[in-house]
């Protein structure tokens, strides 16, 4: 009984959610590319709350040599959320859960780059949160796809991605931390829009088949919003002034 | 015309990776910034579409590392000496091997000292002799307009700007050449050598330069005439003018 009084009414009496937002509604997200001096490509992204900023180098030379991979690139990922982005200081030392982001994001990445036209090289990218708020793999993956391809570095396509989850068994698009907390399922997924494949897919929780399936239906829908948002961030660098 | 498919994008298109660019069976040439699916063609980087006679080609907007080629003349520094050679940085991926065999022109006894010809930090002009995915490029010094950058100033570009840089049938280079009076060589790697008569000149190349890196400007059809302003306005129309007779 105590958890039911800490637990937040999730869906409101208008079908509203606790920040507001209609259940098929994503957060405000802002991108912007090319961010930091010394790398060879960056970017940060915002959904909401979260932010992440990433850095990619290379591809270069592998080091150690006997590491490196005679017919692909090597990928180095590393995910890491900054001792100031949560509520209560987070141990800078890589965790557990960062250690799996960082492989699942690095297998994301992999199916969407062309690492075989770089054989014998190495990736890295690096990706830091510098802001919690749910959804912090996804804007992850997101900043990293965004950063490669400032990078110049030749890609499938651009990855796009959101979580669905239920809240109050209402299915909520792009959830907020209290959803992520308090909701009965989150399910991330990214793919590559134009190319229409998934490159991750996780699920906490429960849902019925039919709710898995309009889950599937309403993540389509929003990222083929952030994929619109992604390629303006790009362009806009290159208005043709004639 | 009767194309083999077609094509979805426009000439000068500014295009994200994942865009599709055509449909149907081209005969295009390989390029790593196209990715072929089936039978469908999507760019792989960001770039600009070059529609041309029923064919495409997409030239990246971004990227700094050079994609070597067998055939270019690329301008590298020297990393380190090694036992029979140098390793020398062109700026791409991998690290490219020098036979010190092909810039002496003569066969190499052990323990003979490499750093009388070439040291570490200096600049050298070679061809690009082997390349492929296994092995790392090995250069060649051949011909006259290859060998140790013995004078001038070297400045460095994206590679994927360095075609930026000569423009349009060499305009944009042979402005640069003509107002400042420079000796000018631009290097698909993205490195530049200039012979300038004075700093002042050089000034002006390198900031003509740094305004080409900026990427927006770029996309500017008339980067040319910019470019001449701004040289303009550095060294005065008279230096320009006079030192173009120099």
């Amino acid at each position: 009984m105590l958890a039911a009084q800490q637990r937040p009414r999730l869906i409101d009496e208008r079908g509203l959610r606790t920040d507001g937002r209609r259940p098929d509604e994503l957060r405000p997200i802002r991108i912007e590319l090319g961010v930091l001096k010394n790398a060879d490509g960056s970017a940060i992204f915002e959904m909401g709350n979260t932010k992440v900023i990433a850095a990619v180098y290379g591809p270069k030379e592998m080091h150690p040599r006997h590491m490196a991979l005679p017919d692909r690139t090597v990928l180095r990922v590393r995910y890491h959320m900054t001792p100031f982005s949560t509520d209560e200081r987070k141990n800078p030392a890589p965790s557990r859960r960062e250690i799996e982001l960082s492989k699942v994001i690095r297998e994301a990445l992999e199916s969407a780059i062309l690492t075989e036209l770089f054989p014998r090289a190495t990736i890295d990218v690096f990706m830091e949160v510098l802001q919690a708020d749910a959804g912090t793999r996804l804007v992850s993956l997101m900043a990293a796809s965004m950063a490669l391809a400032d990078a110049g570095i030749p890609m499938r396509d651009l990855i796009a991605g959101v979580a669905v989850g239920k809240a109050d068994g209402v299915l909520v698009l792009d959830l907020n931390e209290a959803e992520d907390m308090w909701g009965e399922a989150d399910m991330p997924i990214a793919m590559m829009p134009s190319l229409n494949k998934v490159v991750l897919f996780q699920l906490n929780g429960t849902m019925t088949p039919e709710e898995l399936r309009q889950a599937l239906e309403l993540a389509k829908k929003g990222i083929a919003e952030i994929y619109q948002l992604e390629k303006k961030a790009i362009k806009e660098k290159f208005v043709e002034v004639s | 015309m009767n194309l083999p498919g077609q094509i979805f994008v426009m000439d000068q298109q500014v295009v994200c990776p994942g865009d599709l660019l055509a449909e149907g069976d081209f005969e295009i040439p390989w390029s790593p910034y196209i990715y072929k699916e089936s039978n469908r063609y999507y760019a792989s980087v960001v770039g600009v579409v070059d529609v041309k006679n029923g064919t495409f080609t997409v030239i990246p907007l971004k990227g700094s590392k050079y994609w070597p080629r067998v055939g270019d003349t690329v301008l590298g520094m020297v990393e380190e000496i090694e036992l029979y050679g140098w390793t020398v940085d062109i700026r791409a991926p991998y690290p490219a091997y020098l036979p010190a065999s092909s810039l002496l022109n003569r066969p190499i006894t052990a323990g003979e000292d490499l750093r009388r010809y070439l040291d570490v930090g200096d600049y050298i002009v070679a061809k690009v002799e082997v390349f492929d995915r296994t092995t790392n490029p090995i250069l060649a010094v051949r011909g006259s307009d290859t060998g140790k950058v013995t004078d001038g100033t070297v400045v460095s570009i994206s590679p994927s700007k360095a075609s930026r840089l000569i423009g349009r049938n060499r305009s944009l280079l042979n402005t640069l050449v003509s107002m400042t009076g420079c000796h000018l060589m631009v290097y698909p790697n993205g490195m530049i050598h200039m012979r300038c008569p004075s700093s002042a000149q050089e000034e002006a190349i390198k900031g003509a330069i740094s305004l080409i890196e900026i990427e927006q400007e770029s996309r500017i059809s008339d980067l040319t005439e910019k470019v001449r302003r701004f040289i303009a306005s550095k060294l005065g129309e008279t230096n320009a003018s006079s030192s173009a007779e120099a």
